[in-house]
């Protein structure tokens, strides 16, 4: 088995809807686990998921989906399930018609389909519901009943567009513990999202789009370590003499900015170098008896990538 | 989310069967969903509307029984209903009722956004025309042998009773009936095709629609050639009591039952194939629809 059957891949893939630009020279390899797609709206998210469910086919390159082109839907969604943003249903239909319905047209048998059925929707808590039209249903409901459709035939992969979308807190904090435990189970999950402390929660990876190229992927860590040159990292000191320890600190070139707190008990410092600025700081705090109480870097996560990389465009 | 739930685990090739079989399931699946559409969705009540057109009109001459000399004699009623099916059945009722029932196959689910969950599903999309088609084929013969039937039985047993009733068990009557039948079947099969392939390749269906009825229309005043281009032509060839075409008519030999037939049958593969092929390159994208 290639390394590509394992992964998702795109290969200078670029989407174009006329004139307009969907993707650009896209090239990923996606492994198993759970990998965020991030970025404003219009940034391409939506295309790259529908080019990987063959929604849409790109105007140049290759996508690949455990090594299944994506021309080939009864292939492809033997193993891929795709929970789309689509808010919208075949009519008259009870959530248990539609999941059971759309299993039928995949070619399972009728009891095999009933099976599975109730297996989806005792996995998103809809089984008090499933018997009623989802014309009837909330918008969280509705949101359930696609990602019971999306998981009913077992993929060994699940695009969700906006899976999070609509859905109350508590049901949002289950479902990502759902979503954990499907990647858990060796699925690949690819996931969209706009709420960046819940893909930072669920994350092994994130890919970054902007305007319709990737501007950074892989692990949300890993992706910040590669921009300490541009981008400095913000260190929060708590400490009782903030300034002294600012007035020391700055004797060093790791530090490229520092400010006390406004509760004058702590100090942002910036560096390039955080390794090499906290063996410093070990030096500095042994020699100068500082009382430090915690240090913790403030931007070592998602919000502060997108900010970094998206947020001021 | 209930976590506790069985592992989902990766069922790759869970769905088995050889493929003919297994399209067979699929088509079935296919049906039982487009079937229910078709009778109770909201878009059907215009094709009931329409179905109700000749049935209401021969409901009102039954009631009303005509003082014209025609209407008097029963020998002419099978003229008259070759007139009304040709005009208000054939080229009316089912040529609309298969234009909306066919086109809105794929372009009313363009239009309610539902079209992604069977381009999502595991099954091949040339396999999914099939089904749509047949759905849709089942639905319009259905539909308008009922009408054809009713509409003849409405034309002639409130008029002349014991005549018809000799007429239909001793005379021409059932063979005529089932000729309408066969005629209203197959012009199911090469609308529903042609508009089928109209609904996946136009935006608004109408406008081709509006052109394929009036190439219909004039079909009388064509060259025998063109003629042949168009489905009305085979179908008239098929009709049990002629009827005069005007004085303007182009006299053209019909075309025997044993070519219409299969030529129409081959003409239709041949434009399901075309769909076939342009439902493979088919994308989602509702926005610009």
């Amino acid at each position: 088995m290639s390394a590509s059957e394992n992964t998702i891949v795109f290969e200078n893939v670029s989407k174009f809807y006329g004139e307009i630009l969907g993707v650009n020279r896209v090239t990923l390899d996606i492994p198993a686990g759970i990998t965020s797609l991030v970025g404003p709206n219009g940034a391409g998210k939506t295309t790259l998921m529908n080019l990987m469910t063959g929604l849409l086919r790109p105007t140049r390159g290759r996508v690949t989906v455990l090594g299944i082109p994506t021309d080939q839907p009864d292939r492809l969604f033997r193993k891929v399930g795709y929970c789309s943003q689509f808010d919208s249903f075949p009519r008259g239909l009870t959530g248990r018609e539609f999941i059971r319905s759309f299993l039928m047209v995949s070619g399972f048998t009728k009891k095999e389909a009933d099976e599975l059925t109730e297996s989806a929707l005792d996995r998103v808590e809809l089984m008090p519901a499933a018997d009623r039209k989802i014309g009837a249903y909330s918008k969280g409901m509705r949101q359930r009943v696609r990602l019971a459709q999306s998981i009913a035939h077992q993929p060994s992969v699940l695009i969700l567009d906006e899976p999070l979308n609509g859905l109350d807190p508590m049901v949002r904090a289950e479902t990502i513990a759902l979503f954990k435990q499907l990647a858990a189970e060796g699925l690949h999950l690819i996931i969209s999202s706009h709420i960046l402390h819940e893909v930072d929660m669920m994350s092994d990876r994130v890919v970054l789009l902007n305007n319709g190229y990737v501007v950074a992927e892989g692990a949300v860590h890993g992706v910040r370590d590669e921009m300490d040159v541009e981008h400095p990292m913000q260190i929060l000191i708590r400490c009782d003499q903030p300034s002294s320890l600012a007035a020391r600190l700055f004797q060093n070139d790791e530090l490229v900015e520092a400010r006390v707190h406004d509760d004058r008990h702590g100090l942002f410092v910036k560096t390039r170098n955080p390794d090499r600025f906290y063996l410093l700081l070990n030096e500095v705090v042994a020699n100068e008896q500082l009382n430090i109480e915690s240090i913790a870097p403030v931007d070592d996560d998602l919000s502060a990538v997108y900010e970094y990389l998206i947020g001021d465009q | 989310m209930s976590s506790t739930a069985e592992t989902i685990q990766p069922k790759a090739g869970a769905v088995s069967g050889a493929s003919a079989s297994l399209w067979m399931r699929q088509i079935t699946a296919i049906m039982r969903l487009e079937l229910k559409k078709n009778f109770f969705g909201k878009r059907s009540f215009l094709i009931y509307l329409l179905a109700l057109m000749p049935i209401g009109l021969l409901l009102l001459v039954a009631l009303v029984q005509p003082s014209d000399k025609d209407w008097s004699d029963f020998a002419s009623l099978p003229k008259i209903f070759s007139v009304i099916y040709n005009g208000m059945i054939l080229r009316t009722v089912i040529f609309f009722g298969c234009a909306w029932i066919f086109m809105n196959l794929f372009r009313g689910e363009i239009v309610d956004r539902s079209l992604h969950y069977y381009f999502l599903s595991s099954v091949r999309r040339e396999v999914l025309v099939a089904g749509k088609y047949i759905s849709g084929l089942v639905t319009s013969v259905i539909l308008f042998s009922a009408v054809t039937i009713a509409s003849m039985l409405l034309l002639f047993f409130p008029h002349f009773f014991s005549a018809s009733a000799r007429f239909f068990s001793d005379g021409a009557g059932l063979s005529q009936l089932f000729t309408y039948v066969l005629i209203t079947v197959l012009a199911c099969i090469g609308y529903g095709a042609f508009f089928l392939v109209v609904g996946l390749f136009f935006r608004n269906p109408i406008i081709p629609a509006l052109l394929l009825y009036g190439w219909e229309w004039i079909n009388f005043l064509l060259p025998p050639l063109l003629k042949k281009i168009s489905v009305i032509h085979y179908l008239n060839s098929l009709v049990p009591v002629p009827i005069s075409e005007g004085p303007f008519a182009v006299v053209a030999e019909p075309t025997p039952a044993w070519i219409a037939v299969p030529g129409l049958v081959i003409v239709t593969a041949l434009v399901l194939i075309l769909a076939g092929t342009r439902i493979r390159r088919m994308e989602i994208r509702y926005g610009s629809e």
